[in-house]
């Protein structure tokens, strides 16, 4: 994975550690698999945050030293983890009860595509020869109270990837609140997308011209979101 | 005396029979019974529908089971993952049916099957492509679909700790589905890393009690998918 610095907007590492300022302390958090993975390097100092993986961990620390993980403790993305003190393990009924129950606070996740309404598309771009794979995305998004997305703000080839409406299979109708990019944060609000906060180097007609909906300027007490 | 082990995994996989559905535990490579699955390859039974949140990686456990053409359907909610391309291959060219499960619907239909309740209502999937065909209804405010319990003819699970009795104890997140796949199976065979006398486990620690077991096997050192996928190990 490079993570070179772009030319304008913040890297991945810089937008997992900006999602990070908005996590409360004491939050449950599941993280998604990719960027969200990032997130949890960057809580901010004297906050307590209790990671869940959804295969049956509350407590989840960093990737253990080389040559002491163990391949029966991993996390969503089957990467090795550690437990931290305080950790708990449990099967995958229990795991999705606390997600389906509203118990998880907070959970982040990358987007293929969101809407203008919060719709999110993150599992399958329907092509005829992919092997659909959802694994528990459309649960998360439909029991965890507040969903974050962190996502570039467009493809490789430049479209847009937030949209008026999601032209990919729906992992959930209305379910995301805040959108982190390279380029900005957003909120999904009853109005659209409103903007939060511009990245360094760019203004709001720069990242307008990126997006595939329309974006309410940045409103007079920037502190929106859920 | 009640005494469900067995002195290898050869003879208790011995009744799988053509056409069962059998949940393997396991995600990923953490709590796959690699042992019983190479036993079950090694057993012939085929027509197969096994549950399991992937579909293995390499050409080891799971994945083998699949490359064997044992397999006429799989249940999973993840049938993509690292190393895994025996699965695709089959599916792209129509060898292998897939019914798609959100991981927690799955999770939940194989709980309830276990528990006797065929079926229940859960918001997951709605309004997305997999809610289609999915009786509906409005608890509230909110819209639901109706799921199935989920139970099937054997389950294949691997285990820390065991007694004679079948009382269980798992490895970390090696947990995962087995609970649950332990209580919905109708024979339960599972695969040991050690076994102790009954008294052994702390009742208060028990995970999966003995109720839910039927076969219990010794595999001392279990193998791990990932090294022996990294060894280049194909099976048989």
């Amino acid at each position: 994975m490079t993570n070179s610095s772009p030319a304008v907007g913040l890297t991945r590492d810089e937008m997992a550690q900006r999602a990070a300022l908005d996590i409360p302390d004491g939050s449950y958090v599941n993280l998604g698999i990719g960027i969200p993975e990032l997130v949890a390097a960057y809580v901010p100092e004297g906050t307590e945050v209790i990671y869940h993986t959804e295969n049956g961990l509350l407590g989840m620390g960093p990737s253990p030293q080389p040559g002491l993980g163990d391949p029966e403790l991993i996390n969503a993305g089957k990467r090795q983890v550690t437990a931290l003190d305080g950790a708990a393990f449990f099967h995958h009924a229990d795991s999705f009860a606390m997600i389906r129950g509203g118990h998880i606070d907070l959970c982040v996740l990358g987007a293929l595509q969101v809407s203008e309404s919060g719709d999110l598309a993150n599992w399958s771009t329907g092509a005829p020869d992919a092997i659909p794979a959802v694994g528990g995305a459309m649960d998360l998004v439909a029991g965890v109270r507040s969903i974050r997305v962190i996502t570039q703000h467009t493809t490789r080839s430049g479209e847009p990837k937030l949209v008026k409406s999601c032209s990919y299979p729906l992992t959930g109708p209305a379910v995301v609140g805040r959108i982190y990019t390279d380029l900005a944060v957003i909120d999904v609000t009853s109005d659209g997308f409103q903007l939060v906060e511009l990245a360094a180097g760019v203004d709001l007609a720069y990242v307008q011209e990126r997006t595939g909906a329309d974006l309410k300027p940045i409103a007079i007490h920037p502190h929106g979101g859920d | 005396m009640i005494d469900k082990t067995h002195p290898d995994a050869a003879s208790a996989v011995a009744d799988v029979f053509d056409g069962a559905t059998v949940l393997i535990g396991g995600f990923g490579e953490a709590g796959s019974p690699v042992e019983l699955i190479h036993a079950l390859i090694d057993q012939g039974a085929k027509d197969l529908t096994v549950v399991n949140n992937n579909t293995g990686s390499g050409e080891v456990g799971l994945a083998a089971l699949i490359k064997a053409g044992r397999v006429a359907k799989m249940v999973c909610s993840y049938p993509r993952t690292a190393n895994s391309t025996v699965f695709p291959e089959l599916y792209r060219s129509g060898k292998i049916e897939l019914e798609l499960v959100p991981q927690g619907t799955l999770a939940e239909r194989i709980r309830a099957g276990g528990a006797g309740i065929p079926a229940f209502y859960t918001p997951t999937s709605v309004g997305t492509p997999l809610e289609v065909g999915k009786e509906k209804r409005s608890f509230g405010d909110r819209d639901y679909v109706l799921e199935y319990g989920l139970t099937g003819d054997f389950a294949l699970i691997k285990a820390k700790t065991a007694d004679r009795l079948g009382n269980l104890v798992y490895n970390k997140t090696a947990r995962n589905f087995s609970p649950v796949m332990a209580m919905a199976a109708a024979t339960t065979i599972v695969q040991a890393g050690a076994l102790v006398t009954p008294g052994g486990l702390d009742p208060e620690a028990v995970v999966t009690p003995g109720i839910f077991v039927d076969s219990v096997v010794l595999v001392p050192d279990p193998e791990h998918e990932s090294v022996l996928v990294e060894r280049g190990v194909s099976y048989p």
